[in-house]
């Protein structure tokens, strides 16, 4: 009960709509799997698998150097979640399926082992990825949690972008965005093949837009995925 | 609402002044518009403070004027296609109807965007001097040349980034285009495969693979932030292309819609 509580007062404290929007679906995810949680749990060493931010607090620093802790450690939860998808595949995954999520796993792979590179001594440590609310054996759970960390994803390099001072690092998330967004629609086509929903009017704007989400938010979005607790405060700045 | 007019009056004197205005002070506005107005009234109110205090810079006027050719390009593209009796199959007619829309509503953003500068459509030739005579009869080149405008327009909008950086709000709307291209890209590259029986197109491009070569040149590109990739994580040079998009340039761009373009 301690992290719904703490989900609530998060959710009092932002206001946008887009964000609200965004914490609400994440919340919501983690509600929709709550009893498959709690039988999980017994075979977790973790005693208490719901209450985020058990681990270190990680601070992603600031100015570019920041942005770019803040996109490793996106990808750092993103790469995690599909190595897990492979390592324990959903009951019934397909082969077309397999290859699709394979493909994603080593994109998000190259993004964090690129960002940990080009970070060198300033990147942020190995995040401990909190997944207990996902339940790897339900096609629905793993691809429900796909298109959430996908398009959580786009949302936070297109919010990212404005804080980026030097034009080559700008390209780079430039550069990654468009496959997050490729994978978005992919995943999202798995879900409900055939429809409006790769672009859908959930996600997409009456201005044709992709969301476009600040830091703080996203994090907040984020926090019950990850053990250790993210500040990006002066991310940017 | 009052600023508006402060900022016209302004414009009156000085036809740089919005240019002038502090960008702390925008982004403050921008923050407080965004967190008080009701959903539906913001893409409105977005366009007029686009209008009237961001597309003064001509760096900025440029770069939207491009990205406006281009979403006529697509447009259009999409609404003969649709309208084209029997070229979509009823299963993916959705999906044509969705893309479409959101390139209609690129083109409306854009021009409100930029009022009086914006540039008039252009006369287009969809069968790209004959290379495709029968885009809108065979949905195979359809769904081809729609695969290939939409990657196009994902490497336009991320060649002109870099350009926006003076002007992070019209960076930041690029930006949410970009991303809507980039999912239009990967359904219509996955249909593109179905249709014309191509396993090696996928969402995302592999190497330079893609239906035009001229428009995925540089697409296998491994190097990144001054870095060659080559074998970072143990993974293929195929997985390592596939995880980065590249851009071109707007003359790149220009050279390939060239043909596209009658007037």
């Amino acid at each position: 009960m301690k992290s719904k509580n703490n989900s609530e007062e998060k959710a009092g404290e932002i206001t946008s709509v887009v964000n609200r929007r965004l914490f609400l679906r994440s919340a919501g995810l983690a509600t929709s799997l709550g009893t498959i949680v709690l039988s999980a749990a017994c075979n977790d060493d973790d005693p208490d698998p719901m209450i985020p931010g058990t681990g270190d607090a990680v601070d992603l620093g600031t100015g570019d150097v920041g942005v770019l802790n803040y996109a490793y450690a996106l990808e750092q939860l993103e790469a995690a979640f599909y190595t897990q998808v492979i390592a324990t595949p959903y009951a019934g995954m397909t082969d077309a399926e397999k290859t699709i999520l394979t493909d994603i796993r080593d994109h998000e792979v190259i993004h964090r082992d690129f960002f940990k590179t080009a970070l060198g001594d300033k990147a942020i440590k190995g995040l401990t990825p909190n997944f207990a609310a996902i339940d790897f054996t339900k096609r629905d759970a793993v691809l429900g949690a796909a298109k959430l960390f996908e398009d959580t994803g786009v949302a936070a390099y297109n919010g990212a972008g404005k804080l980026i001072k030097d034009g080559g690092y700008l390209l780079l998330a430039g550069k990654i965005v468009s496959v997050e967004a490729r994978h978005a629609a992919v995943i999202r086509d798995l879900i409900n093949p055939k429809s409006a929903d790769f672009a859908g009017d959930d996600i997409i704007n009456g201005d044709g837009f992709d969301k476009a989400v600040a830091p703080a938010d996203i994090l907040a979005a984020v926090k019950g995925y990850v053990k250790d607790t993210i500040t990006g405060a002066n991310v940017g700045k | 609402m009052d600023i508006f007019k402060i900022i016209d009056d302004f414009q009156k004197i000085d036809g740089d002044a919005a240019g002038r205005i502090e960008y702390a002070t925008r982004r403050h506005f921008m923050n407080r518009i965004g967190s008080k107005l009701a959903t539906v009234a913001i893409p409105t109110v977005f366009a007029s403070i686009v209008n009237k205090a961001y597309a003064q810079s001509a760096k900025a006027v440029d770069v939207l004027n491009y990205a406006l050719t281009l979403e006529y390009l697509e447009d259009e593209f999409y609404k003969a296609g649709n309208a084209a009796a029997g070229l979509i199959p009823a299963s993916d007619k959705v999906i044509f109807t969705q893309i479409g829309k959101h390139e209609t509503q690129h083109v409306a953003f854009l021009v409100k965007a930029l009022g009086a500068k914006a540039i008039k459509k252009p006369t287009f030739d969809f069968k790209y001097g004959g290379a495709f005579a029968d885009v809108f009869t065979n949905y195979k080149t359809f769904v081809t040349v729609s695969s290939a405008l939409e990657d196009t327009g994902v490497r336009a909008y991320k060649g002109q980034a870099g350009e926006l950086l003076a002007d992070p709000q019209i960076l930041e709307y690029a930006l949410q285009v970009h991303s809507v291209e980039a999912r239009h890209a990967a359904i219509a590259r996955r249909l593109a495969a179905t249709v014309t029986a191509n396993p090696a197109m996928k969402g995302w491009i592999t190497g330079k693979e893609g239906a035009v070569p001229a428009i995925y040149a540089g697409e296998d590109n491994l190097t990144q932030g001054g870095v060659n990739l080559k074998g970072l994580a143990s993974k293929s040079d195929a997985a390592i292309s596939e995880a980065f998009d590249e851009p071109l340039t707007k003359e790149a761009v220009l050279a390939i819609a060239g043909p596209f373009i009658k007037a």
